[in-house]
């Protein structure tokens, strides 16, 4: 019999971790505050890793070195493990360290920046004598856009399956009666679906549902949904796409 | 290496040991030796229907926990030498079942059989998860009804995650239908589901259509498999089934109603 085990596999999973918020640069501050923590519970804190948030930091434009700031946790015992709220330069740091930076809370936290403190950055830039060019740099470069991969789905989703897509979820498959089938993105069934189908679960109301042949006993798009009891006639059976127009789910033929 | 073939369906009554034991049977006559494998246990049914229920001294769970070799619990059958029975027990339940004992003991049958057929249990418990885990090949028995068709959906998933073969991420386990108790005339009369709305939600390869017939009943109370039975449709039907997964070219019968125009007329019996 051939060996054809595979080598690895990929699987999802969610962790725990603490995050630090920072509310000043004082690095000796810092680092005394964080003994008497570690101090506190010494086995709690040992080896555990750490997110660090500088987005406090930053919203008061305050200067923090981010390889000294990791060489403290380091020294107490932990070991940071992210950045959130960083800056371009902060996180260009952490790159160099190959600490990894979340990009989501990074997005949310410069829209917020940018909005509350672009005249107070630039007076502070100009009593800092920072280079105004350099400023506007910053603000120039669009968030990094966020990409996740569509799951595809080519064998039929059977009745009682699950199936839950973090971006997009392309299935090429029947969706059978009593199964379910959730994305954060979009859904597109190049086949019949008949079992439930729930896009946008995150909150997403830009997320549509596109299907080929629409006999779904549930459809949902960012938590409004319609059962089939609801669905109207005209659509059933017919290939259709499915959006949100103030809460109301709208059905439309697709031609 | 034996092929391993579980006959499943989800739903209770619809014909899986009738079906496991005219399979079985079937095969052990065209000349493959082969073993049929009891998975109800607690409620042992394959022995009566093959006729051989005064002849069960040892069975699956007493090889699995070691109290008899294999060679005392099979049980020959008597109309075919090459066919052979291992009972489930009466008084267990299927708790009595481990992967590791039903592994064990498929391995040292496939060592000398050429087909074992796994009789499962209804439901989609564990009698009837270790029936399809080790399995090659699945014959799914379905009525031409919504709530059976929508049974074998289920188990149609689960044997394409919960499988040794999905496990390992080898070649899917290959899924066969089995239209059982099918009634022509009441298909016409839009009474039953017929073959394509079965096929619409299952989409899966027809390996054949047992149209309901009398014989099947005479022949469990006898004992004797319904497929010994030529002159029946059911036996039939049997027979086509197995040359069909052997690989022979047979066409579909029993699709469409053979009553003649006066039968209509005069609404004969069947």
């Amino acid at each position: 019999m051939p060996n054809n085990l595979p080598v690895l596999e990929f699987k999802s999973s969610t962790f725990f971790a603490p995050i630090l918020i920072l509310f000043n640069n004082d690095i000796v501050g810092i680092e005394e505050a964080l003994e008497k923590k570690v101090k506190l519970a010494p086995e709690f804190f040992k080896d555990s890793p750490l997110i660090i948030d500088l987005s406090e930091i930053n919203k008061h434009s305050k200067e923090i070195d981010f390889v000294q700031i990791t060489q403290l946790l380091r020294r107490v015992g932990f070991f940071p493990v992210g950045i959130r709220g960083g800056n371009e330069q902060q996180n260009q740091q952490a790159r160099e360290l190959f600490i990894p930076i979340d990009t989501v809370r990074e997005l949310t936290n410069l829209i917020i920046t940018d909005e509350k403190n672009k005249p107070e950055v630039a007076q502070k830039g100009d009593s800092q004598a920072m280079p105004a060019t350099k400023q506007e740099t910053i603000n120039a470069i669009p968030p990094r856009p966020v990409y996740v991969a569509a799951t595809l789905v080519t064998q039929p989703v059977r009745s009682g399956q699950r199936i839950y897509a973090s971006g997009d979820l392309v299935v090429m498959s029947q969706v059978s009666a009593g199964a379910e089938i959730m994305a954060e993105g979009n859904i597109h069934v190049y086949n019949t679906l008949r079992g439930r189908a729930l896009a946008g679960v995150h909150g997403n109301t830009a997320a549509r549902i596109f299907c080929f042949d629409m006999q779904a006993e549930l459809i949902s798009i960012a938590g409004d949904y319609k059962t089939s009891e609801d669905l109207n006639k005209q659509t059933y059976r017919n290939p259709v796409q499915i959006y949100l127009q103030n809460h109301a789910l709208i059905i439309t033929e697709i031609v | 290496m034996a092929r391993i073939i579980v006959v499943t369906s989800g739903k209770g009554g619809v014909g899986k040991t009738t079906t496991s034991a005219a399979i079985a049977m079937g095969l052990a006559k065209k000349g493959h030796k082969t073993a049929v494998i009891d998975f109800d246990v607690g409620l042992r049914n394959l022995d009566l229907i093959l006729g051989c229920e005064r002849r069960v001294v040892y069975d699956f769970i007493n090889v699995i926990n070691g109290e008899a070799s294999l060679n005392q619990a099979l049980i020959r059958d008597k109309n075919c030498n090459l066919l052979y029975i291992l009972p489930a027990s009466q008084t267990r339940d299927k708790e009595a079942l481990t992967q590791e004992g039903v592994g064990k003991v498929l391995d040292e049958l496939s060592k000398d059989f050429e087909y074992i057929v796994c009789d499962s249990p209804a439901g989609i418990e564990k009698g009837a998860n270790l029936a399809l885990y080790f399995a090659d090949d699945a014959f799914v028995v379905t009525n031409p009804e919504i709530s059976s068709v929508r049974d074998s959906d289920r188990m149609l998933g689960i044997l394409s995650s919960k499988s040794r073969r999905a496990e390992r991420g080898e070649e899917p386990i290959k899924e066969y239908l089995l239209l059982t108790r099918y009634d022509p005339e009441r298909v016409k009369n839009g009474e039953m589901l017929s073959l394509d709305d079965v096929q619409e939600i299952l989409s899966l390869q027809l390996l054949g259509i047992i149209p309901e017939s009398k014989s099947v009943l005479t022949a469990s109370n006898a004992g004797v498999p319904v497929i010994l039975d030529e002159k029946s449709e059911a036996g039939q039907a049997y027979a086509d089934i197995v040359a069909r997964y052997l690989g022979e070219d047979c066409p579909h019968r029993f699709v469409e109603s053979k009553r003649g125009f006066f039968s209509k007329l005069f609404g004969g019996k069947k």
